[in-house]
């Protein structure tokens, strides 16, 4: 009976290795070890004590471990050893790439927050709230492994083992390094101690004179280092190799890759002064913000509508790096002309295929690489017009994706040609098709003499019931809606037209009108991971009532909008809209109550846009890989993501 | 629509079957307008006593294993009409007592695949096809057979013999792959009773609804690894399977109790578990099973007792009901004992639909699993 059970065992042996599991952990911890038993070299007055923190040495892991707090003198000299090498490295790097670590003199910064500051400043700026933006500075930091492996005594040396593995070229030289290592004499940990605190105050200092120092400081700084090193090499490759120097400068850089080709990419945090100071510097859209700001979330987004629009049209013809494509869709998510994932998604997709058709590669530039910086921006400009869906983040995901695997061996003209016809196939695959598929489906579900009901204008919803009424199903829809959009209306025209019965009410009504409804059919702007329902305002309250009166609720929604983050609430994450379309109701002058009111301090004006429905309340999530339980997603996620991203 | 489904055993002139829209195979349907799911479970639980059990699995003796002589000789009798054949073969395959319903539509395809003349990839996949639709069409309301069906095509046209370049060993990789499908679901009711026994303690209670062949394999495993446990059977009106179940584990020494199918929210405090098979495990992670689970299911969630789903892995089908009338109901004659006035509407459906909710965990041969976790294994066999 044993015997029978072994066999089992032996077969299905699949280990699944989920979130931060990292195998080499313990390898790359001894490494470290030996290296700090072989080289105990104590820090040199450049390198800053915080980026001893991040683990990097491990080159394995697929997975970054979020670093331990460690004892900063503990691991000191592995770090210290590195930059003892370039310690002429002058003091602006180095009151640079401190600067953002002790903003309130704490010696041990949360890595992960700050770093990515860090980050955000070197790369293509707004754009990195974006999955997918580290590949740029990844290609940059590949490509440059080639010509790095040449140079002997580039300040690139200072690089922690974990750089290695994605520049391996330069592993030759951080060996060389080790190898010159144990010449320098040996300090206590005390002494280290007293050469850290010199450090600090120094920093503190440099901090205090040089103000704001330029993001391009460390970059710069290092490429002066290459040129010292070898003047002779071509100016491209100079720059690739400063930039992955000014990566690994500002300590942690590599972990700090890792990390971001893994997790998603943070959003832009708004009540973080600093960086919104920076981002509006460079916005090409000038919106003046909400005065009154709504206190739980000012990490979003707060603006004046209907400012910006006239202000954006006289520049049409001043902004020659936009392409007009884009600013035309950009103008149009900003006054609302385009709305609905799906619309929006595929506007901004076919202004891309017009970006492009007209794309030409400037001389001395890589195609794939000038694309994409390109293509960064665009959607930086359409951040500023309006925050992204999930579902267009994952299809500038596709479409960055798409650039980056194209074969270098193809010809501009080809290239173009292929990345247009990839876009195509995107959208009637992944959208188009999706929704006739998700029809197929839902209509199965559709019996004679339901009510259906369904919550403002999806898309995928009202199609649904009209194929149903093509059918000849015999079914009635109720249409909930809700101030201040009112998209329901316009599906009620349309279902109206093609003469099916409605009924049409307001959210207030929904658990009067509940007890008659058999179906409740909800669209999504995004389905998350642990099967939240991330959708128009007003939906959770819907599938929460449905629920509590055991009527089945289906969410309709393409697969290209899943994704993996997770979500438990409606805060995090969310837009908001204009605070005057709450304050006033149009065509009713008789309602003025508050009047004059608008701007008073103590009165805030939270219009939000999304809500996140918890799976507990979704009976089916229908996708175009079928019918699913909420509980799926992650399998859908897992299994199709990779598929989708190269289609 | 409703009343015109099929599944009457006695009310066999009520109506014509209402099979798929397949009206140019007309002969082939299902002769004795009798779902042949209803007919197949009566016939079994007619007879299956362990005594003609084994008799009949003496009597059937050396054909299980070596099938391949019966299948083969009965086509070529048949002859030409390849269609008619799977039914046939099918219904063969089915007089084994033993020998579940998927698995027997699953002998009968990959006899279908012996016997085919084809002598391309596409046109033997298209034969197939049609069988296996054939058989579906047959008898549409049984889920294991529908399920059987698909995850055969799948097992077996989804492989890499597809792209051989010899047409002959494609074929026998086909049919190597055919007989390893069989043997595995042979052989699922073993691995299943292996893996529960870890869940069955001494001194447990067991409660038990329905007749299904997994359960009791379970239940004789547990008696013989010399496990002390009781089971309690719920009557299983109106075809009395509790009864059968119960008089089949009193032959094994197994103290058993039988109670009315509406004592079991009264007797539920002395239970530890509930264990039920299923006529079919759908993509949400509910099960489709006899009628009356759904309410011991309730029972037992609101009293904080596990319940265990005992079912093979070609039982996973790819349905999805939302709630107990999204599916298509298998009616089934009820005897009342007294006469019911005319006017009187009776409930026949024979089966209900336990949300996963309710569910603890589902026994299979693919392991023990969570119910969240069928439809993951059904969105990796079938897309």
């Amino acid at each position: 009976m044993e015997s029978r059970r072994n066999p089992r065992a032996v077969v299905d042996p699949k280990v699944r290795q989920v979130g931060f599991f990292t195998s080499s952990q313990p390898d790359s911890s001894s490494t470290q070890q030996q290296q700090q038993q072989t080289d105990p070299i104590p820090a040199s007055a450049s390198s800053p004590p915080v980026s001893t923190i991040s683990p990097s040495g491990n080159s394995l892991s697929p997975v970054m471990i979020p670093p331990p707090r460690l004892n900063s003198s503990d691991t000191f000299p592995l770090r210290g050893a590195a930059a003892g090498a370039s310690s002429a490295v002058s003091p602006s790097s180095f009151s640079y790439s401190n600067r953002r670590d002790f903003p309130d003199g704490s010696t041990t910064a949360s890595p992960g927050r700050h770093s990515r500051g860090s980050f955000v400043k070197s790369s293509t700026p707004v754009a990195s709230s974006l999955p997918g933006i580290g590949m740029d500075s990844m290609a940059a930091a590949k490509s440059s492994s080639v010509p790095a492996s040449g140079l002997t005594t580039v300040s690139v040396a200072t690089m922690p083992p974990g750089l290695a593995e994605k520049a391996s070229g330069m592993e030759v030289q951080s060996d060389q390094k080790k190898n010159s290592k144990p010449l320098k004499e040996k300090t206590t940990k005390a002494e280290r101690r007293a050469i850290q605190e010199a450090q600090r105050a120094a920093k503190a200092a440099a901090k205090a004179d040089g103000g704001k120092v330029p993001p391009g400081t460390s970059a710069s700084v290092a490429s002066t280092s290459v040129k010292v090193a070898k003047p002779a090499k071509p100016s491209t490759q100079k720059n690739e190799v400063s930039v992955a120097a000014g990566v690994t400068e500002k300590k942690g850089g590599p972990s700090e890759k890792d990390r971001k080709k893994d997790a998603p990419h943070p959003r832009m945090q708004y009540d973080d002064e600093s960086r919104v100071v920076k981002a509006k510097r460079r916005a090409v859209v000038k919106q003046t913000e909400a005065k009154n700001r709504v206190e739980l979330f000012r990490h979003l987004p707060q603006y004046e509508h209907g400012t910006q629009l006239p202000d954006l049209e006289t520049k049409f013809f001043q902004l020659d790096p936009m392409h007009p494509a884009v600013y035309k869709v950009g103008l149009q998510y900003l006054s609302g002309d385009i709305s609905g994932g799906n619309a929006r998604c595929i506007a901004m997709l076919q202004a891309f295929q017009e970006v492009v058709k007209d794309y030409s590669t400037p001389p001395e530039k890589n195609l794939n690489r000038d694309m994409t910086a390109k293509i960064s921006s665009y959607v930086s400009f359409l951040i500023e017009c309006r925050p992204l869906s999930i579902s267009m983040g994952n299809a500038i995901r596709f479409v960055k994706n798409r650039i980056a695997k194209l074969p270098i061996t193809l010809s501009e003209s080809e290239a173009k040609a292929a990345l247009q016809s990839d876009i195509e196939r995107f959208i009637n695959d992944k959208i188009i098709g999706a929704d006739m598929v998700i029809v197929k489906h839902a209509v199965t579900k559709i019996r004679d003499g339901d009510v259906l009901l369904t919550y403002g204008s999806p898309t995928a919803v009202e199609m649904i019931l009209l194929h149903a009424h093509e059918l000849k199903k015999k079914f009635r829809v109720l249409v909930v809606d809700s101030r201040p959009k009112l998209e329901g209306q316009l599906l009620l025209r349309r279902l109206i037209k093609r003469g099916i019965s409605c009924t049409y009410t307001h959210i207030n009504a929904i658990s009067y009108i509940m007890h008659e409804v058999t179906k409740v059919f909800l669209g999504a702007s995004s389905v998350l991971s642990n099967g939240t329902v991330y959708s128009r305002v007003g939906t959770a309250c819907v599938a929460m009532v449905a629920s509590a009166f055991r009527v089945p609720v289906l969410v309709c929604c393409e697969a290209y909008k899943f994704h993996e983050r997770v979500q438990l609430d409606s805060i995090c994450s969310n837009e908001l809209g204009d605070p005057n379309a709450i304050s006033k109701v149009h065509g009713r002058e008789d309602i003025n109550y508050l009047d004059g009111l608008t701007n008073n301090a103590n009165l805030q004006f939270l219009n939000l846009m999304y809500d996140a429905t918890p799976s507990d309340y979704i009976s089916m999530i229908i996708t175009d890989y079928g019918m699913v339980p909420p509980t799926s997603v992650p399998v859908i996620v897992r299994e199709y993501q990779k598929e989708h991203l190269l289609v | 629509m409703w009343r015109r489904t099929p599944s009457f055993i006695l009310d066999r002139t009520s109506t014509s079957p209402p099979m798929a829209a397949d009206t140019t195979r007309a002969p082939i349907q299902n002769p004795d307008s009798i779902s042949a799911y209803y007919q197949t479970r009566a016939a079994h639980h007619g007879v299956i006593t362990s005594e003609w059990l084994s008799q009949a699995q003496a009597a059937v003796g050396g054909v299980s294993d070596s099938g391949d002589e019966h299948p083969v000789s009965s086509l070529t009798e048949l002859g030409n009409e390849k269609s008619f054949n799977v039914i046939e073969e099918f219904n063969s395959w089915r007089k084994q007592p033993d020998l579940a319903e998927a698995v027997a539509a699953i002998r009968a395809l990959a006899a279908v695949i012996r016997a085919s003349e084809a002598t391309t990839m596409m046109e033997l996949e298209i034969e197939l096809t049609k069988a296996s639709d054939t058989l579906k069409s047959w008898d549409t309301t049984s889920i294991s057979l529908t399920a059987g069906c698909d995850l055969f095509i799948r097992y077996v046209t989804r492989t890499s013999a597809l792209e051989y370049e010899d047409f002959n060993s494609a074929k026998s990789r086909l049919l190597e792959r055919a007989e390893k499908f069989g043997e595995i679901s042979c052989k699922a009711r073993r691995i299943i009773a292996m893996l529960s026994q870890d869940f069955i303690f001494d001194g447990c209670t067991i409660l038990v609804h329905g007749l299904s062949r997994v359960v009791l394999e379970i239940l004789k495993t547990a008696a013989q690894n010399n496990k002390l446990f009781r089971v309690l059977c719920t009557e299983g009106r109106p075809d009395g399977t509790g009864v059968l179940l119960s008089s089949e584990l009193s032959k094994l020494d197994i103290p058993v109790k039988l109670l009315l199918d509406s004592a079991v929210a009264y007797s539920m405090d002395e239970v530890d578990m509930v264990f039920v098979g299923a006529d079919g495990v759908v993509e949400s992670g509910g099960i489709i099973n006899m009628m009356g689970t759904y309410q011991i299911a309730l029972v037992a969630h609101s009293m904080n007792k596990p319940v265990y789903v005992a079912a093979e892995s070609y039982k996973f089908a790819r349905l999805y009901p939302l709630d107990q009338k999204d599916m298509a109901p298998a009616l089934r004659p009820i005897e009342f004992g007294l006469k019911i006035p005319t006017k009187v509407e009776v409930e026949r459906s024979a089966r209900d639909y336990t949300p996963p909710q309710y569910l603890t965990l589902l026994f299979t041969d693919l392991g023990v699993l969570s119910p969240s976790v069928v439809s993951d294994e059904l969105i990796q066999l079938y897309l």
